[in-house]
């Protein structure tokens, strides 16, 4: 057996369209003129950008038609979460794709008034992290009386989120407990100061929060093992596609730019790093539309998490030197906030960070590829 | 199953026990990796036996005409059999500017007396053909190339000189790129192609001793080297015009050639078994996490170049840089193939420093000879660099 494995790649119409459609609507809602209007308010989006989204039935892509959904499978998500990080526009939507998959995975039955709500157009979001490592244990619980106690870390899109499914631990054994935003205070809603001024996330602090309802059993563990996954696919999809707007404003400068009488784009000192951004790219892209041919709603088997790391890791590598020699190639004005450059560059640290960064991802590939 | 697919299924299944049973023994010495690599008469005759072997057999040259030496049949066949070539591993067809880039020329646009003349010999072996496009004072740059060719009643008078002829002291015919015309307006029309003999007199080789310690190239000189006035293919001025078709079959842009494998191909899962008996501290060398870490960074690497083939086909997923892909495949694959490469060596811990010759030496010193000889892709052909300028102004628009 090679360590190459499966290279499978599929693009049918159905999703060549949605590419072409998402790509449009994201270039013309979003963009970098509009991800600045939002740098310093609560929310990092207009709410009118996210109704269209949620008109357009974006929100059920991953959802089978039964709970409302479009039936496309989460593999369609790719390419719109490619076009949004293209376009560095927010909203909640990757967010909220990726808790339908994990409740739609632990228990779509139990879970199936609130997909149904989310296939409708509610935001949600997973509070997962308890401190900065990835595979933490929950210290989060519910308690004899039935009632959620604990506190999460940094959770993603927390403050535009209808629905929050926390990950807690109940009789000692992972569970999921449901939470309706609305019934939570102010007070427990904390947002943080982020490096990456296109999103939101905030710690959230439950006391006494009663859950609409609790998951449990063994499906838990491979549905959160799945989220993780198809988390790493997403964001991967949405790194290479602000790589690649990364890149372009890059070159854009580089072929306006006049230093010592020459366009500065025609050095190799700056030629050939900007191939090397375009190279990282490339994989990337590669990686995560190879990715997204693979996943289903089944189970993610070897191939699917091999896909699925390798597109995280790659993704990561290629916005976080795309991001930095963005600033560099930009001389003084890279250094000031009115250029583009800080978006990505900071964009990408906090891209690294979600789901496991390059190293994490390189570390699970070792065992699974070099390890019979 | 339809019957020409069940009949291709058949085919495989007959190479495939015609190879089993045919593949040479290990030699005992180590074999070329590329045609550019043939550095000994040892070599030499073990190679051209091999392929004249795989030639009577009928699996070379599928596509040429029967009475050319070839099969007459579609093209799919040889691939079929370069595919299991490939699968089993066995030793390349080394006749390479013969079978891949002069003789599906000379199909293509030759008269019937060239092909009469030159074709069988081809794909027998019998006749090793190189190339004469690069000169010294040139490198790559073939539009200045100087080498003269006078017309001299029926004959053209060849000066001057060639450089990295594969090779060219085992040849018996040379492309050859040489200026007829010096006076021409453009330097591009003064230009022109011959099928020339090397063994006139007048024509002298000189072996290019390599990085590695063994030969594979030639400089060639011409001293008033005398050739017939037929060789000229085409007409006097038309040199640039093939030399660039030639450039076709060499990119594998154009089909036409015989088959059978120029290379052979070093992946990432020869590394990955070289490596599993190897130590490092005590321990497997597959168990350091630093080693872990680089190993998995090359599969990736090895892995998103096939997988950027598989997407180049789908228009869809390459509409902002259509042409990134194509222009960079050579330099991604020889890039990373160096990289491997250093990587074997380095992860052989202290018997990474032997080298061929040495009889401790890991597999006969295969990856110490094989990461040497890699510059002769990132350097042949348009170095990296250049490759990299080509990227950076063809797909980015960067300005010269």
């Amino acid at each position: 057996m090679s360590v190459i494995g499966n290279t499978a790649m599929r693009f049918d119409e159905e999703q060549s369209m949605l590419l072409d459609y998402a790509r449009s609507f994201c270039a013309d809602r979003g963009g970098l003129h509009a991800a600045r209007e939002h740098l310093e308010s609560p929310l990092e989006y207009s709410p009118d950008v996210w109704q269209e989204m949620v008109a357009m039935g974006w929100t059920g892509i991953g959802l089978p038609e039964e709970l409302g959904g479009a039936g496309l499978g989460i593999g369609a998500a790719v390419p719109v979460a490619e076009s949004m990080g293209k376009a560095l526009l927010g909203t909640p939507l990757i967010s909220t794709l990726l808790t339908a998959q994990l409740l739609l995975r632990a228990d779509a039955e139990s879970a199936a008034e609130v997909l149904r709500g989310i296939a409708a157009g509610d935001a949600a979001c997973v509070a997962e992290l308890e401190s900065e490592d990835w595979n933490g244990v929950s210290a989060c619980a519910v308690d004899g009386a039935g009632l959620l106690q604990g506190r999460k870390q940094m959770v993603m899109d927390a403050q535009s989120a209808r629905w929050i499914a926390v990950l807690v631990s109940s009789d000692g054994a992972p569970a999921i407990a449901v939470v309706d935003a609305t019934a939570l205070g102010e007070e427990a809603i904390l947002p943080r100061v982020l490096i990456d001024n296109t999103h939101r996330a905030a710690d959230l602090v439950f006391a006494d929060v009663k859950p609409v309802f609790l998951l449990s059993g063994p499906a838990v563990l491979s549905a959160l093992r799945d989220y993780r996954l198809l988390g790493a696919l997403l964001v991967a999809a949405e790194s290479t596609g602000a790589a690649a707007a990364c890149l372009d404003v890059t070159v854009d400068y580089l072929k306006t730019r006049k230093q010592f009488g020459k366009l500065i784009g025609s050095y190799q000192a700056l030629k050939h790093p900007s191939v090397e951004i375009l190279t990282m790219m490339d994989s990337a892209r590669s990686f995560v539309y190879h990715a997204g041919s693979l996943v289903t709603e089944a189970g993610l088997g070897k191939d699917q998490e091999v896909a699925c790391r390798m597109a995280k890791a790659q993704a990561t590598e290629a916005l976080k030197f795309a991001g930095d020699r963005a600033v560099q190639f930009h001389g003084g004005m890279g250094f000031t906030w009115d250029c583009d450059a800080q978006l990505f560059i900071r964009r990408a640290q906090w891209s690294q960070q979600q789901f496991g960064d390059a190293q994490h991802h390189r570390q699970r590939l070792a065992a699974l590829l070099l390890d019979n | 199953m339809n019957a020409a697919v069940k009949d291709l299924e058949e085919f495989r299944r007959e190479v495939a026990s015609w190879l089993e049973a045919n593949k040479p023994d290990d030699p005992g010495f180590l074999l070329p990796q590329t045609f550019m690599e043939v550095g000994s008469e040892q070599q030499l005759d073990f190679l051209r036996e091999w392929q004249h072997k795989v030639w009577s057999a009928g699996y070379l040259g599928m596509a040429w005409a029967k009475e050319h030496g070839g099969q007459g049949v579609d093209a799919i066949y040889q691939s079929v059999v370069d595919q299991e070539m490939r699968r089993q591993a066995v030793p390349i067809c080394f006749n390479v500017i013969g079978l891949g880039w002069a003789g599906p020329l000379i199909n293509d646009i030759g008269t019937e007396e060239e092909k009469q003349r030159y074709l069988k010999g081809i794909l027998s072996a019998e006749d090793i053909w190189c190339q004469g496009f690069s000169e010294p004072d040139h490198g790559s740059d073939l539009g200045n190339a100087r080498t003269r060719a006078e017309r001299d009643g029926d004959e053209y008078v060849i000066n001057g000189s060639k450089i990295w002829t594969t090779m060219g002291n085992y040849a018996k015919y040379m492309i050859l790129l040489a200026r007829s015309n010096p006076e021409a307006e453009r330097k591009y029309d003064g230009l022109s192609f011959f099928l020339a003999p090397m063994t006139v007199a007048g024509v002298e080789t000189r072996p290019i001793r390599k990085l590695t310690g063994e030969y594979g190239f030639t400089e060639t000189f011409f001293t008033d080297a005398r050739i017939p006035a037929d060789c000229l293919m085409g007409s006097e001025g038309e040199g640039w015009k093939i030399a660039m078709k030639t450039l076709q079959y060499e990119r594998g842009a154009e089909a036409g050639a015989a088959g059978g494998l120029a290379f052979v191909r070093i992946v990432i899962d020869d590394l990955v078994n070289q490596l599993r008996d190897v130590k490092r501290d005590g321990r497997p060398v597959l168990d350091d996490p630093l080693m872990r870490d680089q190993l998995v960074s090359l599969i990736m690497e090895e892995k998103a170049i096939t997988l950027g083939d598989r997407r180049s086909g789908i228009p869809a997923l390459t509409s902002d840089y259509p042409m990134s892909l194509p222009l960079s495949n050579k330099l991604r694959w020889t890039e990373y193939a160096r990289r491997m490469r250093q990587f074997a060596i380095n992860a052989q811990g202290a018997d990474g420093a032997l080298f061929v010759g040495d009889d401790r030496a890991r597999e006969g010193g295969f990856w110490q000879r094989a990461y040497l000889n890699s510059f002769s892709a990132t350097i042949g052909g348009g170095t990296s660099q250049v490759q990299a300028n080509i990227i950076a102004e063809h797909v980015l628009g960067l300005p010269k």
